[in-house]
């Protein structure tokens, strides 16, 4: 009894660490709709100049205590820098596209932190007057961690405050509401955006700040984090800071007591959580469907058109250098291009449900993953040929993709890319724990093509023709009636209802399709690696496909094309010159989202209207 | 056309950055060039140091003439801890850059891969640091050695220390992946084979980075073991040791650690580090023989810090591929693995052997016990535990490793 009495206050006091990342998160998101990848980051760097300001400040309670307040504010300002230096810029552009800027910062601030504070890990000070323990039902409990079990409640009580006794929180919360609405009645965006900037990275920087007695401090430690967060802010609901608090305690408690009976369910279980809860709740736990936010991605006035004739040349330029490829190019050069040719599949597939279906993805790696596994599987466990592996591909992953297209029914935005997320999350949990069939993380080995393939330029070519032929059906059904009664879908639900079309079918077989797509490309991917690992279906994979879509540019249908070749392009140039390629990378992405704010292709597609002389569109 | 491209470009980024240029040796006509992939960006903590122990190594041969005459240039890429990554950059390093051989790597998924695209390539690797078992056996193939001891080699030693102590009631926490598995997996093994008479009472595999560490050391002191077995390392680690310090956990209780003792987990511990934990690891401020002296000198010198594990086991790879290619007489893979096969060197630690049996190099590592000396945490009452004392029996070996190759 005791002990469970002490293991509930350690789940308490592990909520309270969640909580103060996860309400700085939820209240930027709930404001500005932004995801900001950079709040990890941002908590990060909270811990890290924490721990350079209690180095060099006194070593007494105000050294300490001014260390952790400092790191906050700087953290804060921080935040409204980029607030108002970068994303003030793209507000215009689509829907999650100032995600790429987010992940923008991410890089570069991982190399910054690496270049100022070095790859060691870095143990703080503990807290003045905190570092031992009393004495609670016979157990040793931390002094520090009842502090942090004060604190989480503590700044929700706060936050509550601000919100409902303040003017300013009056505004946050109408503009939480309905953004357009606040806009409507006067209310500064602008500085209501930067100020909110810097309350949210002032929570992230303490949440980073407050660790320093009890972790060490790491560059990994802003990654896992973000995504950690993030459930928390989904599970309790987007912008709803009690909301926040309630999935952070019922989150943690559950680890605490879960790992007494499952010691390895530390790898899945928030994200098993998430996944409950959403199809239970499709709003979180404490959160209400928001007022005015478009259901999609894009602006509703795209219109495809018909290829222009100097799009159909470049086509047909691109074609025959293809074919001609291997005459001109050296076997690395080739496999780059295989690569990318793979890459570009798994892009378009992504563009498929979010461009014209309008559903993001945060786990698209899932069925790039699970076609992968399935390929290896069938390869090296019944010694199939590799035609049967890469028929299997896509066959699996679009089964999976069609039981998932089936729980999330209810769901749109945020709220369904956060589930395809838990579903990815699951899955990799499962490739990576079941060592018996998919050898955990050290992966399936000896996946290599038979030897008509193995050649560079034969394994090239089958890629390509694989890769191309199911890139161009993906763009054929986006131009048939299926493609035009998703887009209706996505831009007036209500009134394709209306008009007999079954809107939540028509997704549904979408996202088969899309799993499908990306299955082949995980097929590819295995045997032209030679080996499978749970990398495949992880979050930065899933990352990777979404920056390439963003980059592209979500409302044509060559975006995930171009997106593909730059993203993939530029890594693999940068990765070479340079061991700052995470600076570099990072820095090219803001550049490109600032340049380019509709996406490479976008842009191109206006330049060509303008050359045209067509009316310009609204400039949305 | 490329490479001069890749020269301009690699030239602006040497004056941009001057520590981070890729490695070129000044090597002057027909250098041997030999690719090396690690995961620079994802455990920069460990690589660092491993890069700056493999470049004093290049400079070392280098100065003293090179190999059969020929500079030695090594072409070095970050693989991002991605496997897949590893891959391509192994094809780029051998079809573009026309490397001879490869080497690096640190994470065991990432040596797997390489590994194996040795084998389909037959090209020779050298994997310095990965720890799986597997690399040399369930996996191991004719093209790939390993220099670093393997998980079970080190699970063995502290398996050994451990069957001495009185302690019956065992805890074990674990990283949840394939090392800290395995590592559980052969410490069970081995000290229930010495002693029946021990039971394991609870098991924790907290995931990789992301450890609760109250909530852990809790459900590990519910259990009331008489003794622990940690395998983690890194940030978990530390926040195992400042939770279980602050709730009495390590007190009346033996704890035996693996790889404790590198410096590059024992460092960050600082003042707080446990005392008398029996681990793993490398003492290198009290190592007094000849050839460590040297080596050690010669890095602080060079780099103005000391030397970490890594950095030795960076530096022992490219000492014992330049010594390889002496021997073999050249480059050619087949002709590497042949000389490979026995080839013995005088290592920093002691003289270490290449097997020929399953391509593990005998380096062994040092076990002792912690301590906090001015304010840091040190190895006291250490030994060398040569690595060649801690492998299965030969016919054991030949079950656990394909013996096609």
């Amino acid at each position: 009894m005791e002990f469970v009495a002490v293991q509930f206050l350690n789940g308490l006091a592990s909520a309270s660490s969640l909580f103060l990342v996860a309400s700085g998160l939820s209240i930027i998101f709930g404001v500005t709709r932004i995801v900001n990848f950079a709040h990890g980051s941002f908590y990060m760097l909270g811990a890290y100049m924490a721990w350079t300001l209690a180095t060099r400040l006194s070593a007494g309670p105000l050294g300490f205590w001014g260390a952790i307040i400092g790191a906050a504010l700087a953290v804060g300002v921080l935040g409204a820098a980029l607030e108002v230096t970068i994303l003030r810029r793209i507000y215009r552009a689509p829907e999650m596209f100032q995600l790429l800027a987010t992940f923008g910062v991410v890089l570069v601030v991982e190399d910054l932190a690496l270049l100022i504070w070095g790859p060691a890990d870095l143990l703080g000070p503990r807290a003045p007057g905190l570092r031992g323990a009393v004495d609670i039902f016979g157990q040793r409990f931390p002094e520090y961690e009842l502090l942090l079990i004060a604190i989480g409640p503590l700044v929700l009580v706060l936050l509550w405050l601000l919100f409902y006794r303040t003017r300013w929180g009056t505004l946050v919360r109408a503009a939480t509401e309905d953004r357009e609405m606040a806009a409507a009645l006067g209310v500064d965006q602008r500085r209501l955006f930067t100020a909110v900037f810097f309350l949210g990275s002032v929570l992230a920087g303490l949440g980073g700040a407050l660790q320093l007695p009890r972790e060490t401090i790491n560059l990994n430690m802003g990654f896992a984090t973000v995504v950690e967060a993030f459930v928390v802010v989904v599970v309790g609901g987007l912008g709803s800071v009690p909301g926040a608090y309630l999935a952070a305690f019922l989150i943690a408690e559950l680890h605490a007591f879960g790992i007494l009976v499952f010691p390895k369910i530390t790898l899945v279980l928030i994200f098993l959580v998430m996944a409950v809860v959403l199809i239970v709740r499709p709003h979180g736990l404490l959160g209400r469907p928001f007022v005015g936010l478009p259901a999609s991605v894009v602006s509703p006035a795209a219109v495809l058109r018909p290829s222009s004739p100097a799009a159909r040349w470049v086509g047909a330029i691109g074609f025959v250098a293809l074919l001609a490829a291997p005459f001109a190019l050296g076997d690395y050069a080739l496999t780059v291009a295989t690569e990318i040719a793979i890459l570009v599949l798994f892009a378009a597939s992504l563009h498929f449900i979010m461009g014209p279906g309008g559903m993001v993805s945060f786990g698209h790696a899932a069925y790039f993953g699970l076609g992968a596994y399935a390929a290896a599987l069938v390869a090296s466990r019944l010694a199939a040929p590799m035609v049967a592996g890469l028929f299997v591909a896509p066959v699996v992953a679009g089964l999976a993709g069609a039981a998932f297209g089936w729980f999330s029914g209810r769901l749109s935005g945020v709220y369904l890319a956060m589930l395809t997320l838990a579903f990815a999350q699951i899955c990799w949990s499962v490739a990576f724990q079941w060592a018996e069939l998919t050898g955990g993380d050290n992966g399936i080995l000896g996946v290599w093509p038979p030897a008509w393939a193995a050649p560079a330029a034969a394994y090239y070519y089958l890629a390509v023709a694989l890769s191309l032929s199911a890139v161009l059906l993906l763009r054929r059904a986006i131009r048939a009636p299926f493609g035009y009664a998703l887009r209706a879908g996505r831009d007036a639900p209500l009134r394709a209802e209306a008009i007999g079309i079954d809107v939540a079918a028509t997704r549904r077989i979408a996202f088969a399709v899309a799993a499908g797509s990306a299955g082949l490309a995980g097929g590819l991917f295995a045997f032209f690696k030679g080996s499978v690992f749970p990398t495949y279906l992880s979050i930065p994979r899933s990352v990777d496909g979404l920056l390439m879509v963003l980059l592209g540019g979500v409302n044509s249908v060559s975006g995930p094309v171009i997106g593909a070749i730059v993203y993939t392009g530029l890594g693999e140039q940068l990765v070479r010159f340079t061991d700052y390629w995470r600076l570099a990378m990072g820095v090219a992405i803001i550049a490109l989202v600032l340049a380019f704010p509709e996406g490479i292709a976008g842009f191109a597609a206006r330049l060509a209207d303008r050359r045209r002389g067509a009316p310009a569109e609204d400039a949305r | 056309m490329l490479g001069r491209r890749q020269f301009i470009v690699r030239t602006a980024v040497a004056s941009a950055f001057a520590a981070a240029a890729p490695y070129v040796a000044r090597a002057q006509g027909g250098p041997i060039k030999i690719g090396e992939i690690n995961s620079y960006t994802a455990i920069p903590a460990f690589t660092l140091p491993y890069r700056n122990g493999w470049r004093l190594a290049v400079d070392e041969v280098n100065a003293t003439g090179g190999v059969l005459g020929r500079q030695i240039e090594v072409i070095s890429r970050d693989d991002a801890g991605k496997p897949e990554d590893a891959v391509r950059l192994a094809g780029e390093l051998v079809n573009n850059e026309k490397v001879a051989l490869l080497a690096g790597t640190f994470l065991s998924n990432v040596g797997l891969a390489v590994s194996d695209f040795a084998r389909q390539n037959k090209t020779f690797f050298l994997a310095a640091e990965p720890l799986s078992d597997a690399i040399t056996w369930a996996q191991g193939n004719r093209y790939t050695f390993r220099l670093r001891p393997s998980t079970y080699m080190q699970a063995a030693m502290l398996a050994e220390e451990a069957a001495k102590l009185p302690a019956r009631r065992w805890a074990v926490v674990a990283p949840n992946y394939e090392y800290g598995q395995s590592a559980v997996k052969w410490f069970k093994t081995l000290l229930t084979a010495a002693r029946p008479d021990v039971q394991f009472v609870v098991e924790q595999y907290p995931s990789l980075g992301r450890i609760d560490a109250g909530a852990t050391v809790q459900a590990i002191a519910a259990a009331n073991p008489e003794a622990i077995y940690n395998v983690t390392f890194g940030a978990d680690l530390t926040n195992f040791v400042r939770q279980g310090n602050t709730r009495g956990l390590f007190e009346r209780r033996a704890v035996v650690s693996l790889l404790t003792g590198e410096p590059e987990y024992l460092d960050p511990l600082k003042d707080e580090t446990p005392t008398g934990w029996i681990v793993t690891g490398y003492p290198w401020d009290q190592i007094d023989t000849p050839v460590h002296k040297r080596f050690a000198e010669s890095y602080r010198a060079k780099f103005k810090d000391y030397p970490r594990l890594g950095s030795v086991v960076g530096y022992e790879t490219f000492r014992a591929i330049a010594a390889a290619i002496g021997k073999a007489g050249g480059a050619d893979a087949e002709k590497l693995v042949g000389a490979t096969r026995g080839l013995k060197l005088d290592s920093v630690f002691g003289p270490i052997e290449f097997r020929a049996i399953d391509h593990q190099s005998t380096l062994g590592a040092f076990v002792g016990k912690t301590a906090v000396r001015d304010g840091r945490g040190v190895m006291v009452d250490w030994r060398y535990a040569d690595g060649r004392n801690y492998l299965p029996p030969d016919g054991e070996v030949r079950k656990l490793r394909p013996q096609d190759t």
